[in-house]
Parts: C-alpha cells; structure tokens; sequence
C-alpha cells in the first residue's frame, strides 16, 4: 500500500504464446488507477490470458507489467497486491463465508480480520450470512462473496473474470448496478473482463476491445458506438450498416462519397487525408423513414435530404419499443433500420420506402477490412443484447 | 408420436405407483440375501461359537461362557497391540508415499494419467501371496538393497529404533511393515486420487491470489479438501492391514505376530474355536471403534 505500489497499472508490450498458438500479441495499455475498465471481446480473443497475467496466473511470455512505478511481471501471485474475482467464484468449500472473505487478510496477518471481513460483508449485504458455508447461497449470493472477499484486501487492482456470466438475465442486470455503485464507493481500479458488450458498456468508464490477441479500440463506450475504428467494434457493439463507397470529393469540412451510385455525404473529419475507397457505417437506429421517393419530405426530414438511400422493406418485425426493419437495397444488400415507435412513419413489408441520415452520424472505417468482421459474435451473443 | 407424448402423462400415473411400492425392495432382494447367507448368518454363528465350551473331539456346547474373551484377550493382548501399531504405521508410510503421487496423477499428469493409474492398478493383476513374497527376495541378505542399507548405514538406524534385531532386513518388523505398507498402497492412492482430481484448480489459483504461499495453499486449502480421500484411504488401508495374517507369517518372525495369525493359528491349528471366534470379535469391535473415533475427529461429514 506505500506510494511505490499504487498506481495506474501498465502493461507494455504483452505477449503470451501458448507452444504455436498466440494467445496475446504485442499488447499495449495503460489502465489508469481507480477507473472501472472493461476487456471486451470475443471468446479466445486473449481477454482472459491478459486478466491472468495480471494476476500472475500466467507468465507472459514477452513484456512487462507494471503498479504504477513497480514491475511486478516477475512476482508471483501471492506476492502481488491485486486481487481477482473468479468466473466460477472459487470459494472456498470447507471455509465458512467470513473465513473464505478473512482469507487474504489472515494471510497477511491483519489483526482484526474478522472485523474487517464483516465489513466487507455488509458492503455486500450479506452480513447475515456469514457463518454459512458456500454450499448452502445461491449463485448471486456466492458472486457478492467472492467479490467481498477480493474488495476487503483494498488491493491495488481488483480483477473481475466474466463475474456475472452464471447468472440469469435479471440478476446480472441488478449487479451490473450493484457493481458500478460499489466501484465507486470503495474507488478501486476495476478491470472487467467480458464478452457481453451490453455488460461492459453499462459498467465500464474505458473498454478496450480485443480480438485475436490484438486491441481493436480503446475508448469510452459513447466513443466506442458512435465512431467505431474498426469494421470488427462496428459490429461486435451493436449493429452497423456498411456501405461500400469511394470519396469522389472532399469540399470544405463534408466529402462526398459514391455508393453503388448515390451520392452520399460525410464530414472531411471521419476520413484521412489519403482514403479514397472506404466502408460508411451508419448504425440502425439513426436511419430515418423519410418522405416518398418523389422527394415529398415533411419539414422534420429536411436536415436528411444530403444522404437518402431507396429500397423495399423485405421485413418488419415490431418489438414494442421499436419496429426493427430490413430494406432491399437495388445492389442486393440489406440494409437494418430501427425505428423507435414514436408516432412517426411506418412501413409495411413490401413498401418502398425512402432513408434518411445527418451526414454526421456516419462513420468510415478501413475499406480493407472485413465488413463481417465481429458480426457472427453477435448473432451468438444476441440473447444478452 | 406426438398423441403419445400427450396421453402419456395422463395414463401413466396409475400404472407408476402400483409399481413403484415394489420395485426397489426386488432390486435390493439379491443383495439382501447374499449379505443373509454370507455376512449375517456366519456372524450369528461365530458369535455364538465365541460363547461356547468344549473342543473340536467332543463337539462344543452353547454355555454363555463370557470367560473366553478373558481367556482371549489376557493371552494375546500383545499381538493385538502390535498390529494397531503396525497397521498404523503402515497407512502412515501410505498416506505419506501415496499423496504427492495421487497429487501429481489428478493434477499435473495431463495425458499420461491413465496409463499411472493401470500402473498403480497393475500389481492386482499378480496374485497378494506372490507380491508378498517377491518381497522376500528383494529384502533377502544377498540382495541388493541389504548391501545398500548396510553401506549406508541405514540398517543401524533400524537396529536403533529396533525394528530390526541385526543387520539383515527380511524376518524383522521392518519387513512387516515394508510388506503391509506395499500391499495396501494402491488402496491409499485411488481414493486420495479421485479426492484430489475433483478438486477444482480454480481454489488453488485462489488461495494464491488471496496472497497464499505454495505451503500456506496445500494446507489451508488443497489438504482440507482432500480428506475425504485421507479418510478413505487410510480407512480402506487400515482396516485390512490390521487384520493381516500374510506379510508377518512371510515377512516376520516370532516377535511380529499379528493378531490375524493368531486368528488364523487358532481356528485351523490349535483348532480352539471358541477363543478364536472371541478374539476376531473383538479385533471387530477395536476397529470398530477406532474408526468411528477417527472419522469423527477428521470431521469429514461437513465437506461436501
């Protein structure tokens, strides 16, 4: 706990190999101290092994990490003041709940541990249980125990491993809150690792995104949705539209861009200097119905007149919040829109109908990139979305 | 099909549960009666032998004659005293051999796992008597480990604690104790195995990461919730080993016998019946009680 050990914690040029696979590769990241930081990314993007290095469960195999000014890549894990709280909890079975929550502090030969263990309990609203062994709680109780039992060590960073991935849907909704409260309360470093994207943008300040070893982005979660860098965070946050498209000119702070033919527009900002083919995200929800094609726009859709695409409406599915909407577009994709049941227009399947959007929710990414990339994650992880 | 899958539910209640009063008690029924035939019969009749006077010429009597568990126990109390201490010993050397082995099989072994354990399971495939005298030639006073002990002088070190008489090693209660703690071993390993390969590897990262050093682990943590397989194992080894009658009569001499040598002397030798039913109740109820005492101080039933 001296000035030595606390600090942002700093991993610089991480790699992990496993024999010939590559689980982490060139890592670079600096989490700073008491933010609640997010690891998202697929299964097997190396989130985990990053979460165990830090642990010291597993050695990197180039690189160092640091607790602020101190290395610790060499230290072993009983030795480092960072603490995690388990996937599957790993409470202990044979201990009752206050001794698996004293645990770290008899270690470390903390006078009033049962004291301090109690306090750690209540945080967690769990006091009454204490003498119970963790046989006899239910998942949700067992979470909140693993999570006092890591928090009463106030260590330097607290890690979280898919806390809540063995809970159901309402209980993990109520501890994503639950968590963030406590987070801020006790104002450690929290490093969450997920793959629920849901999940890390509720709780997390920063989320790095992974995948296949490497970072995808870094960023705050509004940043994350609305200006993805990557083909991949477009679709593994969210849903996005891609737009193949080339940028026929650039005039003052808008360029305007070719797709299959239409004219679009998006601000000069989004592109690089030298880009000259690219992928135009937009995502669902900022696609518009506007008027019929005849160009009959009602004066709430004129702000939409620069980017407007036709197609037919192939299906309408109504959720109650909104109408999700899939349209035909004349080249042959399909493109998502979501609109919020408001009162303003609908369609039906089979409709033609006009989109619309300000130029300035668009977003260009790599035309390089795969414009799949990340979208058959969220297919799979559509229940939690 | 599918008017089966509806119908089903509704007609088949009443089916079940006149079934269901009598199935279980048939399945039970073979079990019952071997354990009638084979366990509870014989029972009644050594102990009611153990009760009896006379002798094998002139046939026995019924006479209550309680005075032939004195007899018993006042005549070979040593060897019962003896065989506590060696069977004891035993299990110790097992468990102390056995753990780092069934660790090292459950949780580090990977792909070779089940080729240790057709190893450990190996020696069953020769019969006890023949492993037990293959003994006799390992620790035989031309052989190679004699040699070893004496340059070492690790066969004064068993003078010394007197569990040898001179330096040879065979017919000593080393060898006794060698024999029983061989034989018994691979009972030790298998539920100390299938203890500590359920155990998850989750709680060892844990302890470690609650600041636990590798020795503070196995202790707080890996050895608790491996007693259950302590306790079976040593139950298993225990129990066996203190009613043995193989490795002292190979293995030993005169000053080693055991109390199931004596048992085994008395029924089919000297041909006392009555005081050698009397003394395997007895050896029954030592271990009885010596077990409930012990599983009842390992505390064994609040684990899971």
């Amino acid at each position: 706990m001296t000035d030595k050990t606390s600090g942002d914690l700093k991993l610089s040029g991480i790699t992990k190999k496993f024999e010939t696979f590559t689980a982490v590769d060139q890592l670079d990241l600096v989490i700073p101290r008491g933010s609640f930081f997010a690891l998202l990314g697929p299964s097997g993007c190396g989130k985990t092994t990053t979460l165990r290095m830090v642990a010291g469960l597993e050695q990197p195999t180039i690189g160092q990490i640091f607790i602020g000014s101190q290395d610790i890549t060499d230290t072993k894990a009983y030795q480092r003041n960072v603490n995690t709280v388990f996937q599957s909890y790993a409470l202990f079975p044979h201990l009752s709940i206050v001794d698996n929550v004293a645990f770290g502090l008899r270690r470390r030969k903390v006078s009033d541990h049962k004291a301090k263990a109690m306090e750690a309990l209540e945080l967690v609203q769990l006091a009454h249980i204490a003498k119970k062994k963790p046989g006899q709680l239910s998942g949700g109780m067992q979470q909140r125990v693993a999570l006092a039992r890591a928090l009463v060590n106030r260590p330097d960073v607290l890690l979280l491993d898919e806390p809540l991935g063995a809970l159901d849907l309402k209980l993990r909704r109520q501890m994503q809150i639950e968590l963030k409260q406590i987070q801020s309360e006790v104002g450690l470093t929290f490093v969450h690792v997920t793959h629920d994207q849901e999940e890390a943008m509720t709780m997390a300040d920063t989320i790095a995104v992974m995948n296949g070893g490497r970072l995808e982005q870094v960023a705050d979660p509004a940043t994350l949705y609305e200006r993805p860098a990557s083909t991949f965070v477009a679709n593994f946050l969210g849903q996005s539209n891609l737009l193949k498209a080339t940028v026929k000119r650039r005039t003052g702070t808008t360029a305007e861009l070719d797709v299959h033919g239409v004219s679009l527009r998006l601000p000069v900002d989004r592109l690089k200097a030298d880009t000259t083919e690219l992928w135009l995200g937009v995502r669902p929800e900022k696609l518009r119905l506007v008027g019929a094609p005849d160009g009959a726009g009602t004066g709430a859709d004129q702000h939409l007149e620069h980017n407007r695409l036709t197609g037919v409406v192939t299906d309408a599915s109504f959720t109650g919040l909104a109408t999700n909407y899939l349209v035909h577009m004349p080249w042959g994709q399909e493109l998502m829109v979501v609109q919020q049941n408001d009162g303003t227009r609908s369609a039906a399947r089979g409709d033609q109908v006009t989109l619309g959007w300000a130029p300035e929710h668009g977003f260009a990414l790599n035309a390089k990139q795969d414009a799949h990339a990340g979208s058959q994650d969220q297919a799979d992880d559509s229940g939690a979305v | 099909m599918v008017g089966q899958l509806v119908e089903g539910p509704a007609a088949a209640p009443p089916a079940r549960r006149g079934r269901r009063n009598y199935t279980p008690y048939l399945l039970l029924l073979p079990g019952l009666a071997w354990l009638v035939v084979f366990f509870v019969v014989p029972m009644l009749s050594l102990a009611s032998q153990s009760l009896q006077t006379g002798d094998v010429e002139n046939g026995y009597t019924q006479t209550f004659h309680f005075q032939n568990y004195v007899d018993a126990m006042s005549q070979f109390w040593p060897h019962f005293l003896r065989s506590i201490v060696f069977a004891g010993t035993a299990t110790l050397f097992t468990l102390i051999l056995a753990y780092p082995l069934a660790y090292f099989m459950a949780q580090k072994s990977g792909r070779w796992k089940n080729i240790l354990l057709i190893l450990v399971i190996a020696p069953f495939f020769t019969s006890f008597l023949i492993r037990t005298l293959a003994w006799q030639t390992i620790l035989a006073d031309n052989g190679l480990v004699v040699s070893i002990a004496r340059t070492t002088h690790f066969t004064d070190l068993l003078q010394w604690l007197q569990l040898t008489s001179n330096d040879s090693l065979m017919n000593s209660k080393f060898a006794v104790i060698c024999g029983l703690t061989y034989n018994f071993l691979p009972f030790m390993i298998l539920p100390l195995y299938a203890s500590l390969e359920r155990l998850d590897h989750s709680f060892i990262e844990a302890a470690g990461d609650l600041y636990a050093t590798p020795l503070q682990t196995f202790w707080k943590v890996t050895w608790p919730l491996s007693l259950p397989g302590v306790v079976g194992g040593t139950l298993l080894t225990f129990i066996p080993a203190a009613g043995d009658f193989i490795n002292s009569r190979l293995l030993g001499n005169t000053t080693t016998v055991m109390i199931g040598q004596v048992i085994d002397s008395q029924f089919l030798r000297v041909q006392d019946y009555s005081i050698a039913a009397a003394l395997s109740f007895v050896l029954m109820l030592t271990i009885t009680v010596l077990v409930a005492v012990y599983v009842r101080r390992a505390g064994t039933e609040e684990l899971v």
